[in-house]
């Protein structure tokens, strides 16, 4: 199982996803209307270390997390 | 140092810590940035959410060029509600000599900016308001829309 997190201002609870890679996750998240304005900008993280291509395959237990921009000071 | 804190921070105190903590490490130059909460917009205040796991990793990424140049940076950051006129932000870098801290302290913020992840809200009429149009997307976003083939 896969624990995807929603951080920040994005409204949404974290799913429990049964994925092998991000691209899975993306071809899911595209679907959602709701969360498909957030993915144009959303940086991605797994396991709390960001990552810069899709090509990441996910094993059980794994965290993706999704930060929308940021705004610190 | 990492310094997170509930609400606005204690400036005068946070300062004076920092400056007692280094005194006899013989560093030359203390140079810090508060950042402080203005008016404007008609807001009453702003409001922080924090990751804190990959705001440490980043924060240690910082810490070692601070290293490798001689300097040691600090930072405090507040989480939630922060009033008008009161601080959320303050950045230190105490180096040898003052032209790598001044250096320094101008590269770190400008980086703090657009990557560290930390969320701005508005506090607006009693609502909060996500600042998305001063929010920068952190280098490498997106990859979550590209068309799967």
């Amino acid at each position: 199982m896969i624990r995807v997190e929603f951080l920040g201002p994005i409204q949404k609870a974290p799913l429990e996803l049964e994925i092998t890679n991000l691209s899975e996750l993306a071809t899911l998240l595209q679907a959602d209307k709701e969360l498909s304005k957030w993915l144009t900008n959303c940086a991605v993280a797994v396991n709390d270390t960001l990552v810069s291509s899709l090509e990441v395959s996910l094993k059980d237990g794994d965290k993706v997390s999704l930060l929308p921009p940021v705004c610190g000071g | 140092m990492l310094y997170l804190y509930n609400g606005a921070l204690d400036v005068p105190k946070i300062l004076k810590e920092w400056y007692e903590q280094e005194a006899a490490s013989n560093y030359g130059a203390y140079i810090p940035f508060v950042g402080t909460v203005r008016s404007e917009d008609g807001i009453e205040g702003l409001s922080f959410d924090i990751y804190e796991p990959i705001l440490e990793s980043w924060f240690r990424s910082w810490q070692e060029r601070a290293k490798a140049k001689g300097a040691v940076i600090k930072m405090a950051h507040s989480r939630g509600d922060v009033m008008l006129h009161e601080s959320s932000y303050i950045a230190a870098v105490f180096s040898p000599k003052r032209r790598v801290a001044l250096e320094f302290i101008d590269t770190f913020v400008e980086d703090f900016k657009t990557s560290a992840p930390i969320w701005k809200y508005d506090l607006k009429n009693g609502q909060r308001v996500y600042a998305l149009e001063r929010s920068t997307a952190i280098q490498g976003s997106g990859i979550l829309a590209n068309k799967i083939l």
